[in-house]
Formats: C-alpha cells, structure tokens, sequence
C-alpha cells in the first residue's frame, strides 16, 4: 500500500494532501500492480478531516486523541512507523512542510528505509523507485533511485496538481497507537497568522524587499497591491533581519519556497538565496530601480524604474 | 559536557554552479563552510562563552578539501576536530549513522548541525542523527540558551515560531537569527594550527549510500524576458497590466 500522511489545519485537509494524493495516484499508476491508497489522519477532533479525505482514496486510517492534539516530531514519527510497518506499506507520502521534512527522517531511520526528500516527480519501474528534486538551492535539478522494500518520501509542496474528490467515500477505520511521550515541550507560540491567503497556497505573490524603502513603503506598496490582487505577500531575508516584516513572510532559503502562478518581486534584486525560494514560480514580475539586479535575469516581465512611481500606477491601472 | 558541531563544505553562495557529466563540478569554484552549519559552530562557542564547561569537536565527512572547513572551525575557536574521509556521497539517512556513532563513542550530550544543507537540499540530518541516538531535537532553532541541562530557546513551526525547552541530550538545527558567526582573528589562526584535526576511515562505520544519485542537470525555465522602461510610470505600468491580463492571462 501507499500510505499519505495527511496535512490539515483548523479542521480542512491542506492544499499540500491534495497535491501527494495526486503524486500517490500517478505513483500507483506506473507501479502496475495493486497499490491502494491509504490516508492516516492523526489529530485531535479531525472527524471533519477524514471525512474529507475519505473521498480520495481506497482507506482512511484515524488516531483522533488528545495525545495528538500539537504536532510533534517524535509523537508524529512513532505513529507513522507503526501503521506502516502494521500496513505493510511500500512508500510513505509525507507533506514537505517544515514539520514533514522534520519528522520523516525519524521515520527513515525507525524502518531502516531510504529518504527520497522534496520530491518534484517520481515513479516506480519494476522494483526501483526514481524521483527527480532539486539540489543546490533549487538551482540544480536531480534524478535519484532507490530500491527498497519501503521508502519515505517527501512530496516538495506547489508542484503536484491538486487531487479531485470523488463521490463515494473510502471506509474510516480508528487505529490505536502506542505513541511516546513529546520531550520537547512548546511553551509559548508566535502564530504569526494574516488574514490574508497563505503564502505557500496563493496563486498570486507580492513580495517586497529593500528597495521598497521603509517598512512604511512596504504597506504602501506590496500590501496594497497584493489585497488588489487578492494575492500573499512576500519578503526577503533582509527586510525581515531589518525588522520591517515578520519571518513568516520570508521567501528563500531559509524561509518558505513558493511556486505560485504569478510573483510580482519588488524592489527585490534577486540573490541566490531569495531566488531559491521563487525561480520555479510560473510567470515572475520584476520591478526595480537597477536594470542590472539579477532579479531580470529570470523575470517574464519586468519594469526598470521607481517604486514609489510605479506602483501606484500599477494600482490605478488595475482599478480601471 | 561534550558538544559536537556537524560541518559540510559548500558552493559560496556568491558562484555559480556548473554541471558537466550528470554532476556538479567544483573545480575552480570558491568553497567555504556552510552558513547553516556556521551558525551551529557560532553557537557551540557562545554557550561555552557563557559559563558551559564544554569541549567542543567539529566533525565533517567528505573528501581531503573538507579539512580547510574544519580548519575555519578550529580558528574560531573550536577544540578539535573529526575527519571522515571519504569520496563516497552518503544520503543524510547514511550519513546520520556516522554522526551518531562519532556521538557515542565521544560522550556528547548536544549535536549542532544546519537547518539545511547548501548544497543537497537536505533537512534530515539532525533529526536522522537524534533518532538513532533515541534523542529529542528542535529544528531551526533561532535562540538559544542553556542552563544546567535544561535548554530553552525559540524555532520556527509551520506557522510562527515557537519557544521550547528541552532537556539534554539534544539535537539543536540551526539556522539565520541564531547568531552572527564570528571572523577567525590571526592570533586564533596561527593556534589553530597546533589543535588537534584526527583522521578517521569511513570503513568502520559500516555504511553505505541508500540512494543512487543518478544525473544531475541545470533546467533553466526559459522566460519571457520583457523588460519595460519605467520613466513614463503610468504607460509601462498600463503595459505591464495589459501583458499580464492578455499575454500571459494570470490575473482577471
């Protein structure tokens, strides 16, 4: 079986679970054989969650406990073990959000299973697994193989098409766990919530950087034109190192990767490390003072010019 | 205590990266320490700095030039250092066996190591390395303090950042905001030298690559690439919303 390992939040199945069922079903498609999808939904009052997810794949495994009420990587990597040793799965789907990529080595090293991480493709012929992810800061493209009895992957999220339901619901079945206990205890949370579309799910992204001017500009600028668009707003590292914006924001690196339909950069010049977060975007738009910003190099469409000129035209263009 | 710090050697984010045969060709290429895994080294050096009676090795596995990486580690202050030489590329899962091994037989009680790696992308070693070790971890770790064996700090979660605490033996991922790592000072260079850098052969960790890493290749997206005169603000802004609604149909 394939087993996902279902990402949810305030009680909806994310876009990312969509995304791996997809990636499961092309996965079982080219495995010619009998590979049925199995959802594991663990959580605290998440009878919603699997009831949504029920309506895409073969079986829904549920641990709905209090113990799983906040994520925990040793709690998260125990619980995905078990069933799937239970189950005896071939490959474990595993969302490539900081918590995923965080617990699925634990779960490697427990079954003593090769880690395939962030995945942007991947297929099984015969007994061999392939996938292709990026290397490099995303600057490099690589194929790699496995072969393995079991594999845990992670699925890199923005790349695989959203899965559809179906309308017949697979079978819900309550599993017990023996779970440990957490070690590293939470004791307080920054949930630097908007209210806007989350970054990593938006189609749209408006992302400002130095050039922008002053934490100011950036509300007057990137806000502004992202709430036109209905779009997620963006930063880089140094604006966020500066104080203007909140980490959350951060595209690159060392802050979200995001791969929406359009991103509009500006005042961004473009080092690798922002880059790395947003060159897979499908249509990039650049806007900057410098015609020689590296940011051009990899934009669809660009303006060399002020900010402070350009946006409010843009803004007024776009309320026409 | 012990503390070990987990360093790779990487591509300067400042070069270009090249691809010739399948692989990423270093040659000629400015190599230095991974920022990631600096700030873990950084952080090593405060706690001691800040009253923790600790020893502190650094520890890379790699081909002869990773040495000039431990090198900087030592010049900044760090105790000794740990060579695993080795041309074989080890996946992080392989990897974290070696790490966890040199763990035990060294009686550390904390790891560093970086968030993610600068060149293969990977998150997986610290937690890979703390699951062997049966060890809880906190991932991107931005603040950190240590106190008897209790330690408290801040990271970053899906959404937000959290605060935790944590009890020894721990693995701590590090990442920006940590620290600012510092520059080697001459005089630390010049005692660098006489510290000591063991070399140990990979054969007796008993590992082997779980992965095939098969081809590598640069795909570059090709783009549009029209860039507009910005002087007359209200016509190349018109322009730009015209080409986005008409040419490339992503906004309405």
């Amino acid at each position: 079986m394939i087993l996902i390992v279902v990402e949810h939040a305030n009680g909806r199945v994310s876009k990312s679970t969509w995304e791996m069922v997809t990636a499961a079903r092309e996965l079982a498609q080219s495995m010619g054989r009998e590979a049925p999808l199995t959802a594991l939904v663990l959580g605290s009052n998440v009878a919603p969650v699997a009831a949504e997810i029920a309506r895409a794949v073969d079986q829904v495994l549920v641990a709905d406990l209090p113990a799983l009420a906040q994520y925990d990587s040793e709690l998260w990597s125990a619980a995905v073990a078990q069933i799937a040793t239970e189950g005896e799965a071939s490959v474990i789907l595993i969302g490539g959000s900081r918590s995923g990529r965080e617990y699925s080595p634990r779960v490697a090293v427990k079954l003593d299973a090769p880690l395939l991480e962030d995945v942007i493709s991947i297929k099984a012929s015969g007994e061999t697994l392939t996938a292709q992810h990026y290397i490099y800061l995303a600057r490099v493209t690589e194929t790699i193989e496995t072969t393995s009895p079991l594999t845990v992957v992670t699925i890199k999220p923005g790349v695989f098409n959203p899965a559809a339901q179906r309308a017949e619901a697979a079978e819900q079945f309550d599993v017990d766990l023996n779970l440990p206990t957490p070690r590293l205890k939470v004791t307080g949370k920054t949930a630097e919530r908007s209210s806007r579309v989350s970054l990593t799910e938006a189609d749209i992204v408006v992302s400002g950087g130095r050039g922008v001017g002053s934490a100011e500009g950036f509300t007057q600028y990137v806000e502004a034109l992202a709430d036109q668009l209905g779009a997620a707003v963006g930063a880089t590292r140094a604006i966020v190192d500066a104080g203007w914006r909140p980490y959350s924001e951060q595209v690159g690196q060392t802050g979200k990767t995001v791969q929406p339909k359009l991103y509009i950069a500006i005042g961004i010049s473009g080092a690798v490390q922002h880059l790395s977060g947003m060159n897979k975007s499908k249509i990039i738009v650049a806007i900057n003072r410098d015609a020689e910003a590296p940011i051009f190099k990899i934009a669809d469409y660009g303006i060399v010019g002020d900010v402070p000129q350009l946006v409010p035209a843009i803004l007024a263009e776009l309320k026409k | 205590m012990r503390i070990l710090t987990y360093l790779r050697q990487v591509l300067d984010a400042e070069e270009s990266v090249h691809v010739a045969n399948g692989v990423v060709a270093l040659e000629n290429s400015k190599l230095v320490m991974d920022t990631m895994d600096e700030y873990g080294v950084e952080e090593a050096l405060r706690l001691r700095e800040s009253g923790v009676e600790a020893e502190i090795i650094a520890i890379a596995v790699g081909p002869a030039r990773v040495q000039d990486a431990l090198r900087t580690a030592l010049a900044m202050g760090i105790d000794r250092a740990i060579h695993v030489e080795t041309d074989v590329r080890l996946d992080a899962i392989a990897l974290s066996k070696v790490l966890a091994q040199i763990a035990t037989q060294e009686e550390a009680t904390l790891i560093f190591s970086g968030g993610q790696q600068a060149d293969w992308d990977s998150h997986a070693l610290g937690a890979a390395t703390a699951e062997r070790l049966h060890w809880p971890q906190a991932a991107w770790t931005s603040a950190l303090e240590l106190k008897g064996n209790t330690l408290t700090g801040k990271h970053d979660a899906d959404e937000g950042s959290e605060t935790f605490t944590l009890e020894l033996p721990a693995v701590i991922t590090t990442q920006q905001g940590l620290n600012e790592p510092r520059y080697p000072t001459l005089p630390n260079i010049m005692k660098s030298k006489k510290k000591e850098l063991r070399k140990e052969s990979l054969d007796q960790f008993n590992v082997s690559p779980k992965l095939k890493f098969v081809t590598a290749e640069i795909q570059v997206k090709n783009r549009i690439n029209k860039i507009l005169d910005g002087k007359d603000a209200p016509a190349a802004a018109a322009q730009l919303v015209d080409l986005l609604r008409n040419e490339a149909r992503v906004i309405a």
